[in-house]
């Protein structure tokens, strides 16, 4: 049974370099399941596993990944001698169009092993998921799928047949992610699986680096916009809760006091006046940050209720206004960021970002918007282009705000190389690192006002 | 209380609860390992129905704990019966002190709550705590004690443990995060929505007068609808409604006509029935 246990504190070990918290406890329950269950069907093993070591859903697709790499459903490549690509891509069509998942797993195996190796012979350096796929191109396959498909059920005529082609990509994608485990394993098996385990495996959505996560990773991320702001509510709403209790104030503890012949019975405890913070937030939208402030957007409108007034202004080297854009219900996540580009007048003459002049027209333009309520996100990696970066507007806007917080996407390290006037901008106003949706949950609940 | 993993999918199948591979195993490491299980998933996946089919399975009384914002110590645990020990102090008014005392703080003037009952129990027991994300946050630190320990703290009485422990189930729609502490004391599982074929099955199980042709068509239609990231995905509740109904007008198969007339039984918002609309390339609604 050792052999087992150290595949469970490995596996817990991986887990946890991801950021998933699990205590001694669990890994003892995952034992104990692991005991009841046995190990003769791997998916009861991995429900098992999941169900005891996990806590929420969104590390599910984190778990699944590491599972297959200890608890691997072979070991080698497979035992057949691989049929050339064209051979391959005609059983794959045949997978595809029953949707068997059992003979699309193993088509996965034999694709990798055939066309997935790379460097010296025999054996192979490694496996890329990548050159596989490149090689086998299932994405081609749709057409002669969907002929496949409509002849066995007859010639397409009901009306589920306009639903075919999304349920056949769906399959396909379902594929490439069955390759792309495949030859994780099989580098795990040559370079150790911790190691593989640690490195290889995409991390859960809120520890992507904004400035390098996919299109896909975005849109993982946008759907992570609702129950971030839900966390974020339940703390602020303890926040404030705390702070409701004030201090001592010491001039009407002394006036009470005199009703006692000036022995302070009771004391009088300050109470604080519930203010609406309000709200502005300046964002960069330029290509390179694009991704983080939308998703910045997002996360504050869906936290509207929390404030007394939101303004959203965006800017790549004009400013405009886009509060309007972000409202309820509108907002379509997918399409903002393309809707903001659209509708909002963002650029003049060129169309490179430059703080200086888009931080000077907010400043002359919508200074009315920052009062002394008002607490100010600036948004952005604080690349000039090598232009003025106008530090007397954000002077004149700190002066007037109650707070001023920029929040950069941008590693600490990289402030201030090439055109970067971060550390200009941080001797005026708070500047935070602000890499991953992670970083940014934790400080938009430390920052915001209460 | 189970054998394997597949006698509780048996067992289950048996009361019309169809559980997934997923739902199965957790069902039954949290019988076996003497844990709550903790079910989180989207409205109308059948996670309170889960806990009636296994009291039902396990011939066991079902103890039901409905949360909600404001549910407190004296709905949750127990409360003294204040009008019954009035009555009985002014019935006794010869008494000594000391007898009335000690009298009216013992069992026969307790009300017990839930969580009291369900561990007091003698016989097989099911405790379900319905929508916990509903309560405060309070209230989840009453929990603690109960889930881990399965006892409670009465002062007056002491404290009272379970003979034996009840199977307990607590259920939320994930509208407030619930905090880490209550997590580690559970199993967790997340139902999400069906696999097709299982989707099938529940279907079929459900409205038996349904055509098999039709089944396949309404279970792809709704599985076309949950890939649209729409405001409110349909749920498998919304998929045997839609069948019913199908059912009830006597459609044969589906077509765009009655596809656009019954859509308001899957999707409930109007900007998701008309986005739906348009990528099903409905005609104009």
């Amino acid at each position: 049974m050792t052999a087992v246990a150290d595949r469970i504190t490995g596996l817990a070990g991986a887990l946890r370099a991801h950021g998933v918290r699990i205590g001694t406890g669990e890994t003892v329950d995952a034992a104990r399941a692991v005991e009841a269950l046995g190990l003769a069907d791997r998916e009861l093993l991995r429900e098992g596993l999941a169900a005891t070591l996990l806590h929420g859903p969104g590390q599910r697709a984190l778990f699944d990944s590491v599972f297959d790499l200890y608890f691997p459903r072979g070991v080698g490549g497979p035992r057949e001698t691989p049929g050339d690509r064209e051979d391959l891509r005609d059983r794959l069509a045949r997978a595809l169009a029953e949707d068997d998942r059992a003979l699309m797993g193993r088509l996965a195996a034999e694709a990798v092993d055939g066309l997935g190796g790379y460097g010296s012979s025999p054996g192979s350096d490694g496996w890329s998921a990548y050159q596989t796929l490149d090689r086998l191109r299932p994405q081609t396959l749709l057409a002669r799928v969907r002929a496949d498909v409509r002849g066995r059920d007859g010639n397409g005529a009901g009306f589920t047949d306009r639903l075919l082609d999304d349920e056949i990509r769906r399959r396909i994608e379902e594929f490439r992610r069955l390759v792309g485990a495949e030859a994780r394993r099989r580098v795990a098996e040559r370079r150790g699986r911790d190691e593989i385990a640690r490195r290889g495996v995409r991390p859960t959505a809120d520890r992507v680096d904004f400035l390098f996560a996919n299109r896909d990773q975005l849109a993982e991320l946008r759907r992570t916009v609702a129950p971030l702001a839900r966390k974020l509510a339940t703390r602020l709403a303890a926040r404030r809760r705390r702070a409701a209790r004030g201090t001592v104030d010491l001039r009407r503890t002394l006036r009470s006091s005199l009703s006692t012949g000036g022995v302070p019975m009771r004391p009088v405890l300050r109470r604080r006046r519930p203010v609406r913070p309000e709200l502005v937030l300046l964002c960069d939208v330029s290509g390179s940050v694009s991704g983080f402030s939308d998703f910045t957007m997002l996360l504050v409108q869906a936290l509207h209720d929390q404030f007394g007034k939101v303004r959203v202004f965006a800017f790549v080297n004009r400013l405009d206004e886009v509060t309007g854009l972000l409202d309820h219900g509108r907002a379509d996540p997918d399409g903002l960021g393309a809707r903001i580009r659209a509708e909002a007048t963002l650029t003049g003459w060129h169309g490179s970002s430059d703080y200086g002049v888009a931080l000077g027209e907010f400043a002359e333009r919508y200074g009315g918007a920052v009062g002394p309520r008002t607490t100010v996100f600036v948004l952005g990696d604080a690349r000039t282009n090598m232009s003025d970066p106008n530090l007397a507007a954000v002077r004149e806007v700190a002066r007037r705000a109650r707070r001023v917080y920029w929040l950069n996407p941008e590693p600490h390290a990289q402030w201030g190389t090439g055109d970067s006037a971060a550390p200009a901008y941080a001797d005026l106003v708070e500047m935070h690192e602000c890499r991953t949706a992670r970083q940014l949950g934790a400080l938009i609940a430390r920052l915001l006002p209460v | 209380m189970f054998t394997s993993v597949d006698d509780v999918s048996a067992r289950l199948a048996e009361t019309g609860y169809l559980a997934s591979p997923a739902v199965a195993t957790t069902v039954f490491l949290a019988a076996r390992l003497g844990k709550p299980l903790l079910v989180e998933g989207p409205a109308g996946v059948g996670k309170t129905e889960l806990a009636k089919a296994v009291a039902q399975v396990a011939a066991a009384r079902l103890v039901r704990l409905q949360c909600y914002e404001g549910v407190d110590e004296s709905r949750a645990l127990y409360e003294w019966n204040h009008a019954k020990q009035l009555l009985r102090i002014s019935a006794g008014r010869d008494e000594s002190w000391d007898e009335t005392r000690t009298d009216i703080f013992s069992e026969e003037f307790l009300l017990p709550r839930p969580l009291l009952t369900a561990i007091r129990g003698d016989e097989p027991t099911v405790l379900l705590v319905d929508e916990t994300d509903k309560a405060d946050i309070e209230m989840e630190g009453l929990l603690l004690e109960v889930l881990s320990d399965f006892q409670i703290t009465v002062p007056e009485l002491g404290t009272v443990t379970a003979t034996r422990r009840p199977f307990v189930v607590l259920t939320s729609n994930a509208g407030r995060e619930l905090s880490e502490a209550l997590r580690r004391r559970c199993l967790f599982l997340h139902i999400g929505f069906p696999e097709e074929e299982l989707e099938r099955r529940i279907v079929r199980l459900k409205v038996p007068g349904l055509g098999q042709a039709l089944t396949e068509s309404v279970v792809r239609v709704v599985g076309a609808l949950r890939a649209m990231d729409l405001r409110k995905a349909p749920s498998v509740a919304e998929t045997v409604d839609w069948a019913h109904t199908l059912l009830a007008l006597g459609a044969g198969t589906l077509d765009e006509t009655v596809v656009r007339d019954t859509l308001g039984v899957i999707l409930k918002h109007q900007d998701d029935i008309q986005k739906a609309a348009a990528k099903l390339d409905l005609d104009a609604l």
